[in-house]
C-alpha cells in the first residue's frame, strides 16, 4: 500500500486542474458504448464493452498490452472498417446516434470524431498542406483567406505555430518527433472535431515532448471531447478526469480518475496500478 | 562412347579417392580417438580433389590439343602425290573418307587401297590415343591420390582445405556475372569500333537516314543514321506507356487497396500470367489480331491506320509490360507505411483521396523508379516489334504508320550472317551498344530511386 | 476568450457537420469513379489475356486436326526396277555391304515414286475422272513419294505388293477442307486447280480424304517443301538441349555466387559493384545477350553457329541474374536464429550454409529455378542473332549440331507465305509452347506449396 500511496502523491501533484468529481458530472454524456464485441477473423478482441464518455474531458483508457484498449478506441470512429476481416457487435452512440447505423457515413462521422496515432504520421507534404489537407477535402474553407485563417489557428491551438511559422511550406517530415506529433493534433483539430481520439499518442516521444503534449492535451479538454489510450498510469492520472481499466479484452473498472488511483474496487485494477500486471 | 567410357572412369577415379581417403581418416579416429582434425568424409573429400586435379588436367590438354594431332596425322596419312594436287575442300572430303572408313561406315564410291589403308591406321591410332591419354589420366590421378593419402594424418586439415576450394569455387561462380558484363562491354564496344572505322559516329549519331546498302552493290555502304531508329523506338515505347501506366497502376491500387483477399488471390496470378508469356507470343497476336482490329476500326472511324505499325506494336508492348508495372506499383504501395493511410481516414478522408493525396504521393518516388524500369524494358523488348511495327525506318511522326526501332534494326543487320566484316553487320553492335547504354543509365537511376525509396521507409 | 469558444463551439460545430454534409455526394461519386477505374483497369488485363488465349486457341484448335488421304498403294515393279536390296551374307566385308547398300539406297531415290502416288490416286478416283498429273500430285503433301519411297527401304518385301496407306492432304488440300480459304474465290486466285477441288470433294465424301489428328506436328521437323508435314519435333528438341545445358550451368552457378555473395563475400566497394552489376545485368534487354553471344561465343570462340550450345551458353548468362538475385533473396529470409544456432554448435561457416541454411531455402531456388527456365523458354531474340533462325530439318544428336528453338520456329512460321495453312499451325505451336510454359509454372507453384509444407 505503501507504493501506492507515494505513487497517488506522485500524479496529486502534476495535475494542476483537477476537477472534482460533482463538477465532472455536469458534463453530459457525449459517447454511449453498449455491449461492444469486436472479432479479427475468428479470434474475439472485445468482449462487450459498456462505457459512457463524458463531454469537454479527457477519458483515459489504460491497461497492459494487448488488452483492447486501442482496438475499443478505433470502434469509435469506426476505424477498423479499414481492418480486413475485423467484425464489430454491440452498439455506440454519439448524441445518441448509432455511428454503426448502416445509412451513417462514415466520412461525416470521422470528420467529428478525429484521431491522433501512436506514432506521427505527418503526409508526405508541407507542414501548411498537412494541416490545411482535412478543411480542403471536406470544402470548409470558402477561399483561400479561409484556408490560412484555419491553418494558423489550428497550429495555435497545437501551440506549434511560433515555432513553425516562417517554413510552412517545408515538409512536415521535417519536424522533429514532438513537433510531428502536434503537427497530427493541428491536423486533426483543423477539421473542426467534436471528440478527438488519441492513440498513445507520446509512446514515441522523449519526456520533454511528452509533457508539451500533455499539456496541449488539457488545455484542448476546454473545446473537445477527449479519449485517450495510454500504457502510462502516470500519463492516464496526469491529463485525464476519468478512466477505464482493460484487461484481456473485458473492461474490469471505470470511474473518475482520482478514484480509479486511489481507491480500486477490483482486484486487477489494484494489481495493474500497483505495478504486479504488466 | 569414348565420352562415357572417359567419364565413367573419372567416376571411379573419383569414388576409389573419396573411399580411400574416407577410410584412412575413418582408421586415425579408431586409432586416435576424437582428437583427429576433420571428419572422415573430409579426408575423403580432400583425396578426391587432389586426384580430380592432374586427371582433368591431363583431359583438358588432350582436348586442346587432340583435333590438332589427329588431323595432322590423317594428313600423313594421305599419299603425298594426291595430297598436292587436293585443294582445302577436296583435302577436308578426303579426311571426311579417311574417318568415315576408320568408323566402320561405308563411302560412296570405289575404296582407294591407300584409303582403306589409311581408314584403319587411323582406326588404331584412335584407339591407341585414347587408350594412352585414359591411362595417363588415371595414373596421374593415381599418383596424387596416394600423395594426398599419405599426406592425411589426425592433425591435417582437410576440412580447412576442402572448404578453402569451395570457397574459390563459389568466387569463381560469383566473377561469371562480373565477366558476363566484361563480355557485353568489350564485345560491344569492340565491334562499334570496328563500325565506326567505316562510318563517322557523327553521321551515326545525328544521321536521319537509315538505308544501308546491305547488297553491298556499287562500292558504296549507305547511310546508317540512328535517329529515325531511335524517333521510332521511342514513340513504341510512349504508346506503350501509355497503356501499361493507367491499366497497371490503377489495377495495383485496386488489387493493393479494395479488392479483399479472395478477388486478389485470383486476379494478380492471372494477371501474372501476362508476365510469363513469351514475347513471340505476343507478337503473333500483335500482327494477326490487334493489327488488322486496329486497321478495321481506324478505317470506322474514317483514320488510316496500317496493320503494322508503331501503334499496334505500342499497344501490344503497353500490354505486355502491365504486369510489370501492376507487380512493381503493388510492391512499392506495399511499402508505404499503414500509419499513413490511417491518418488520412482519421481526418474522415475516403478511401480514394487516401490513395491519391496521400498513398501515392508517399509512393511516387518508387512508382517512378518502376515505370523507368519498365520504359527501359519497352525499348529493348525485341520481338513484338519484330513482327508488329512494320520495318519501314523513316523519321516521320505519324503513330499510324509503320516504324522500325533499334532492336528491329539489329535483327535485320545481323540475322545468318556472321562475317562481321562490314559495315551493314557491324552496325547491329553500334545499335546494340546505344541500346545497352540508354537502357543501363535508366536501369541504374531507376533502382538507385526504388532503393533510396525503401530506405526512407525502412 | 476561453469562454467565448465553448458558448459558439455547439452551433460551429453543426455548420461545420453541413458543410462535410454538402461535400459528400460529390466526393462518394468520385470515390466510386475511382473505384469503378481500378475495376476497368482489372477487367481491361484480365481481359487481354482472355482475349489472347481466346484468340490463339481459336486460331491453333483446328491446326490440331489435318487432312489425310486413305488410298491403296501398289508397289509396281515396273516403276521400281532397281534390283532386289543388297543383304549382308553377299558380302565379304562390312564396308563392301554399306557401300552397295548406299548405292541401293541412292538408286531407289532417282526413282520417280510420284508415278506410284499418281497410280494410286487415280485408282482411288471415280472412273472416268479427267485430271492431268500435276493437279493430282497437287492433293497429297510433295512428301508423299519420300514416304513411300521409306516404307520401301525398310521392307522391300513390298515389291509388286498392295497396301493401304495413309498419306498427308497438301497444305492447299487441307485449306481447302477446312474451308480456311474462301470457296468462293475465281480459279485465278484458289491455289488448286478447279479439277483438283472438284476430286477433293469427291474424295471427302467418298471417305478417302478424312481428318484425324496431327500427329505430324510432333513427330516431324520443319519441312518447307512439305508445309504439311511440318513438325516441331527438331525445334522441341532444340530447346530440349538448351534448356539442359541453362539447368547444368546457371543452377550450380547461379546458385554459388549466390552464396559466396550472401554468405562468404566481405562488406566491401567491390561486393557492392558486383550487386549493382547482378542488379543490371537482369534488366540488359536480352537482344544484347544475342549480341554478346554473336561477338563472343561464334566470332571469337569460333564455335559452331545455330548451335543448341551457343543458344544454351547464351540463354545461361541470360537466366544466371534472376536465379543470383532469387537465390540471395531466399538466404536473405532465413533468420539468423538459425545460422548462430548452427555456428554455435561448432559447425563451420560452410557447414552452415550447406547443412542449415540451403536446405531451408531449397523450395525458393528451386522454384526461382523453373520460372528463370521458363522464361528462358520462351525467348526469342538473343537466339536470332547467333544463327538460329537457319531453316533446320533434322533433329539435332548433339549440342553441336545445327537446330532451331521452339519460340524461333514460331517466328520462322509465322512468316511462311502460305498463311492460310501457317497462321493456324503457328497458333498451334504457340499453344504447345505456352502449354510448356504453364507446365513449368504450375510445376514451380506444385513443387514450392508441397515443399514448403514439409519443411
Amino acid at each position: 500500500m505503501d507504493v501506492l500511496a507515494g505513487k497517488v502523491k506522485v500524479t496529486q501533484k502534476t495535475l494542476d486542474q483537477t476537477m472534482n468529481p460533482a463538477e465532472l458530472m455536469d458534463h453530459p454524456i457525449r459517447l454511449t458504448a453498449r455491449d461492444v464485441t469486436v472479432h479479427y477473423g475468428a479470434k474475439q478482441a472485445l468482449h462487450g464493452i459498456s462505457i459512457d464518455i463524458p463531454d469537454r474531458a479527457v477519458t483515459a483508457f489504460i491497461g497492459p498490452s494487448g488488452c483492447g484498449k486501442s482496438t475499443f478506441l478505433r470502434c469509435i470512429n469506426r476505424m477498423n472498417d479499414t481492418i480486413e476481416g475485423a467484425k464489430v457487435g454491440g452498439r455506440i452512440e454519439l448524441d445518441g446516434q448509432d455511428i454503426y447505423d448502416p445509412k451513417l457515413d462514415v466520412v461525416e462521422l470521422r470528420a467529428r470524431i478525429g484521431m491522433v496515432f501512436q506514432k506521427p504520421n505527418p503526409f508526405p507534404k508541407s507542414i501548411y498542406d498537412n494541416v490545411a489537407y482535412g478543411p480542403r477535402i471536406h470544402g470548409l474553407a470558402r477561399n483561400k483567406a479561409d484556408l490560412d485563417e484555419i491553418v494558423v489557428s489550428s497550429l495555435r491551438k497545437a501551440g506549434l505555430f511560433e515555432e513553425v511559422k516562417d517554413r510552412l511550406s517545408e515538409p512536415g517530415t521535417g519536424l522533429s518527433g514532438g513537433q510531428q506529433q502536434r503537427l497530427c493534433i493541428a491536423r486533426a483539430i483543423a477539421v473542426g472535431p467534436e471528440v478527438i481520439l488519441m492513440d498513445e499518442p507520446c509512446s514515441a516521444l522523449d519526456p520533454i515532448a511528452t509533457a508539451i503534449i500533455e499539456e496541449l492535451i488539457d488545455e484542448l479538454r476546454e473545446n473537445y471531447t477527449i479519449v485517450i489510450v495510454t500504457h502510462s498510469m502516470q500519463q492516464a492520472a496526469r491529463v485525464s478526469q476519468k478512466t477505464a481499466f482493460f484487461h484481456l479484452g473485458n473492461l474490469i473498472e471505470q470511474g473518475d480518475t482520482e478514484d480509479i488511483f486511489t481507491n480500486p474496487v477490483n482486484k486487477q485494477t489494484q494489481d495493474y496500478i500497483m505495478g504486479r500486471i504488466g | 562412347m569414348n565420352t562415357l567410357i572417359l567419364a565413367a572412369a573419372l567416376l571411379i577415379l573419383l569414388g576409389v579417392a573419396y573411399q580411400s581417403g574416407w577410410s584412412k581418416g575413418r582408421s586415425l579416429v579408431a586409432a586416435n580417438g576424437v582428437t583427429v582434425h576433420s571428419r572422415p568424409q573430409y579426408h575423403g573429400a580432400y583425396v578426391a580433389l587432389w586426384a580430380m586435379i592432374p586427371a582433368l588436367v591431363v583431359l583438358a590438354l588432350w582436348g586442346l590439343f587432340g583435333g590438332g594431332i589427329r588431323h595432322d596425322y590423317i594428313v600423313s596419312l594421305i599419299p603425298v602425290d594426291i595430297l598436292t594436287a587436293l585443294d582445302q575442300s577436296g583435302l577436308n572430303l578426303t579426311i571426311g573418307r579417311i574417318e568415315a572408313l576408320a568408323s566402320g561406315y561405308g563411302v560412296v564410291g570405289e575404296v582407294q587401297p591407300w584409303e582403306q589403308a589409311a581408314g584403319d591406321a587411323l582406326r588404331s591410332f584412335q584407339f591407341l590415343t585414347f587408350a594412352a591419354v585414359l591411362i595417363l589420366a588415371l595414373v596421374s590421378g593415381a599418383g596424387a591420390l596416394f600423395y594426398a593419402r599419405s599426406r592425411i594424418t589426425a592433425r591435417q586439415r582437410s576440412r580447412n582445405a576442402v572448404e578453402r576450394v569451395v570457397g574459390v569455387v563459389l568466387l569463381i561462380c560469383s566473377a561469371v556475372a562480373i565477366l558476363t558484363t566484361v563480355g557485353i562491354v568489350a564485345s560491344l564496344v569492340t565491334e562499334a569500333l570496328r563500325f565506326f572505322s567505316f562510318i563517322n559516329p557523327l553521321d551515326f549519331f545525328f544521321g536521319t537516314v537509315w538505308a544501308p546498302n546491305n547488297a553491298g552493290t556499287g562500292g558504296h555502304y549507305g547511310q546508317y543514321g540512328l535517329l529515325p531508329l531511335l524517333a521510332g523506338t521511342l514513340m513504341i515505347t510512349a504508346i506503350a506507356m501509355l497503356v501499361a501506366v493507367p491499366v497497371g497502376l490503377m489495377s495495383a491500387i485496386y488489387l493493393n487497396q479494395y479488392a479483399d483477399r479472395r478477388v486478389r488471390g485470383v486476379a494478380k496470378p492471372l494477371i501474372e500470367i501476362l508476365a510469363g508469356i513469351p514475347t513471340i507470343v505476343f507478337g503473333f497476336f500483335a500482327l494477326v489480331t490487334i493489327g488488322p482490329f486496329l486497321r478495321d476500326a481506324g478505317a470506322a472511324i474514317g483514320l488510316d491506320i496500317k496493320a503494322t505499325s508503331a501503334l499496334t506494336a505500342g499497344v501490344v508492348m503497353g500490354i505486355m509490360i502491365i504486369p510489370f508495372v501492376s507487380s512493381l506499383s503493388d510492391d512499392i504501395l506495399n511499402q508505404v507505411p499503414k500509419t499513413l493511410r490511417d491518418g488520412a481516414y482519421g481526418l474522415g478522408a475516403t478511401q480514394s483521396e487516401t490513395i491519391r493525396n496521400v498513398l501515392l504521393p508517399a509512393a511516387l518516388p518508387g512508382i517512378v523508379g518502376a515505370f523507368l524500369l519498365a520504359v527501359s524494358r519497352a525499348i529493348g523488348e525485341t520481338m513484338i516489334v519484330v513482327l508488329a511495327a512494320g520495318n519501314s525506318p523513316v523519321l516521320r511522326g505519324n503513330p499510324f504508320e509503320p516504324v522500325s526501332t533499334i532492336t528491329v534494326s539489329i535483327v535485320n543487320q545481323l540475322t545468318g550472317d556472321t562475317d562481321f566484316t562490314g559495315p551493314q553487320s557491324l552496325v547491329g553492335f553500334a545499335l546494340g551498344l546505344t541500346l545497352f547504354v540508354i537502357t543501363l543509365c535508366l536501369n541504374i537511376f531507376a533502382l538507385f530511386i526504388v532503393r533510396r525509396f525503401r530506405e526512407q521507409y525502412e | 476568450m476561453a469562454t467565448d469558444t465553448v458558448k459558439s463551439a455547439a452551433p460551429e460545430a453543426a455548420s461545420r457537420t453541413n458543410l462535410v454534409r454538402d461535400s459528400l455526394r460529390r466526393r462518394h461519386f468520385n470515390e466510386r469513379l475511382f473505384r469503378a477505374l481500378g475495376l476497368l483497369a482489372i477487367c481491361v488485363a484480365l481481359g487481354f489475356v482472355t482475349l489472347l488465349f481466346a484468340d490463339v486457341f481459336r486460331k491453333g484448335i483446328p491446326a490440331f486436326t489435318q487432312t489425310n488421304l486413305h488410298v491403296a498403294v501398289t508397289f509396281d515393279p515396273e516403276v521400281i526396277d532397281v534390283g532386289p536390296a543388297p543383304t549382308s551374307d553377299q558380302f565379304t566385308s562390312e564396308a563392301e555391304y554399306n557401300a552397295a547398300s548406299l548405292k541401293w539406297q541412292r538408286d531407289l531415290a532417282l526413282l520417280n515414286w510420284n508415278t506410284i502416288v499418281e497410280q494410286a490416286l487415280r485408282a482411288a478416283a471415280p472412273a472416268g475422272t479427267e485430271i492431268d498429273a500435276r493437279a493430282l500430285l497437287s492433293i497429297p503433301e510433295t512428301n508423299a513419294r519420300h514416304v513411300l519411297r521409306e516404307m520401301y527401304v525398310k521392307d522391300p518385301s513390298l515389291l509388286g505388293q498392295t497396301v493401304e496407306v495413309d498419306l498427308l492432304g497438301s497444305a492447299n488440300t487441307d485449306n481447302w477442307v477446312k474451308g480456311n480459304i474462301d470457296r468462293t474465290l475465281g480459279d485465278a486466285q484458289q491455289q488448286l486447280s478447279a479439277e483438283a477441288r472438284a476430286l477433293i470433294d469427291t474424295f471427302e465424301a467418298d471417305g478417302t480424304i478424312s481428318t484425324g489428328f496431327a500427329w505430324a506436328i510432333f513427330t516431324n521437323v520443319d519441312s518447307r517443301s512439305a508445309p504439311a508435314s511440318a513438325g516441331l519435333l527438331g525445334a522441341f528438341v532444340g530447346t530440349l538441349w538448351m534448356m539442359l545445358i541453362v539447368v547444368v550451368l546457371a543452377v550450380p552457378i547461379g546458385v554459388a555466387a549466390a552464396i559466396y555473395l550472401e554468405e562468404f563475400a566481405p562488406k566491401s566497394r567491390i561486393t557492392d559493384l558486383i550487386e549493382v552489376n547482378i542488379n543490371n545485368l537482369a534488366a540488359v534487354p536480352s537482344i544484347v545477350f544475342g549480341l554478346l553471344g554473336a561477338a563472343v561465343f561464334i566470332n571469337w570462340f569460333h564455335l559452331p553457329i545455330s548451335a543448341p550450345l551457343v543458344g544454351g551458353l547464351v540463354l545461361t548468362l541470360m537466366t544466371l541474374p534472376t536465379i543470383i538475385i532469387a537465390t540471395r533473396g531466399a538466404l536473405m529470409g532465413v533468420s539468423p536464429a538459425l545460422r548462430q544456432a548452427a555456428l554455435g554448435m561448432g559447425a563451420s561457416k560452410t557447414q552452415m550454409v550447406f547443412h542449415h541454411v540451403l536446405p531451408v531455402t531449397f523450395p525458393s531456388i528451386l522454384t526461382a529455378t523453373i520460372l528463370g527456365i521458363a522464361h528462358a523458354l520462351g525467348e526469342t531474340a538473343p537466339l536470332l542473332l547467333i544463327g538460329m533462325k537457319a531453316f533446320v530439318a533434322s533433329v539435332p544428336a548433339t549440342p553441336l549440331d545445327q537446330a532451331t528453338a521452339l519460340p524461333v520456329q514460331i517466328y520462322l512460321w509465322q512468316g511462311n507465305e502460305n498463311r492460310n495453312f501457317f497462321e493456324p499451325r503457328t497458333a498451334a505451336a504457340i499453344m504447345v509452347l505456352l502449354a510448356v510454359m504453364i507446365f513449368l509454372n504450375g510445376a514451380a507453384i506444385y513443387l514450392r506449396s508441397r515443399l514448403e509444407k514439409r519443411a
